[in-house]
């Protein structure tokens, strides 16, 4: 099924059209957008590190993750938020912009690796929670997680070069 | 004024090095991802320090050791911020150091890093002693927050005022 009337229709919305068409709007919410992916991949990155025992070894991995995580759930919304708004404006074009689809292929992974983590490794996190350097599946899902999410924000800077219409 | 600047950039972007830069397709995507990965360093590390000094987040550790733990992160990765900055700038040097956009990010940039140095030569000790309480540290930590928050808004504005 091709989604191009769906996308088509969606970007000439009230709302993806002020967005396109208005000087200031798009440039706004891209700053946001911006902002919001520099914690959540920065604090992503204090969890990963502390998974693959390279920071905060001498506190609990429980810890460490209750602490960080759900400010980077807010900022995750915030950054899905934006982004929504941003592909709406020209959802035709991001569409078809390989950038575009392979940072949105690298979310779902970054999604998947941490639903394992979460519902497989974290189960056994009693006998692991204050070790230093975590077992194997943990540092796993937390190199896997770092390496990612670099690739996320490779590909979401790569997006403003191969899309003729948006600054770069 | 204006004219000298104009000057520089043009010698700027003419030397051998900026050319090599600018002419190699993945160079500046390249060294822009690097330049915002360091920015998620420093923007995580000030968010979640900052928002315990003023004591809107909660945690097992004490803002003291908060501060040691994150303060260095910011310290050790504003050189990778000005090396990866300084070579984007010079391979296209007018889009910058013309730019109102960017002009503004050094002057919130001088503040924050001020305001970290205040933190971490005087305040650190004050922290210390009243468990982050302090009106000042507070104050302190919320306009190091604005700061941070500014200087990356700024950064994304300079693609859209450019001269």
């Amino acid at each position: 099924m091709d989604p191009t009337p769906f996308f088509i229709w969606l970007q000439n919305g009230a709302v993806p059209t002020a967005i396109r068409e208005g000087e200031t709007l798009f440039p706004w919410i891209e700053s946001v957008h911006v902002l919001a992916i520099t914690f959540v991949v920065g604090s992503i990155a204090a969890v990963d590190l502390r998974l693959l025992g390279l920071a905060s070894r001498s506190r609990a991995v429980s810890r460490v993750a209750a602490e960080i995580l759900p400010l980077t759930w807010i900022a995750f919304a915030a950054a899905a938020a934006t982004g929504g708004l941003l592909f709406s404006s020209k959802a035709v074009q991001y569409a078809a912009n390989l950038s575009f689809e392979l940072k949105i292929g690298l979310l779902l992974l970054a999604g998947i690796n941490m639903a394992v983590f979460q519902l497989v490794t974290f189960r056994s996190i009693g006998d692991w929670d204050g070790a230093a350097t975590p077992p194997r599946a943990a540092r796993l899902a937390g190199g896997l997680s770092l390496i990612l999410w670099i690739a996320i924000v490779a590909c979401g800077r790569t997006i403003g070069f191969t899309m003729v219409e948006i600054a770069d | 004024m204006f004219h000298e600047l104009d000057v520089f950039c043009t010698w700027l972007q003419n030397t051998r090095f900026s050319l090599v830069i600018a002419s190699v397709a993945w160079m500046i995507p390249v060294l822009q991802t690097i330049h915002i990965l360091a920015v998620a360093l420093v923007i995580s590390s000030a968010f979640l320090l900052h928002l315990r000094l003023i004591g809107l987040t909660r945690g097992d550790q004490s803002p003291d050791a908060m501060a040691r733990r994150f303060l260095p992160v910011i310290w050790a990765t504003l050189p990778v911020l000005l090396l990866t900055g300084a070579i984007l700038i010079s391979a296209e040097p007018a889009r910058s150091l013309e730019n109102p956009s960017f002009g503004l990010k050094m002057l919130l940039l001088l503040g924050a890093i001020g305001l970290t140095a205040l933190y971490q030569l005087k305040l650190a000790g004050d922290c210390r002693a009243t468990g982050g309480r302090s009106l000042t540290v507070k104050v302190v930590a919320a306009s190091s927050l604005a700061l941070w928050t500014g200087i990356v808004l700024a950064g994304r504005w300079i693609a859209y005022t450019q001269p």
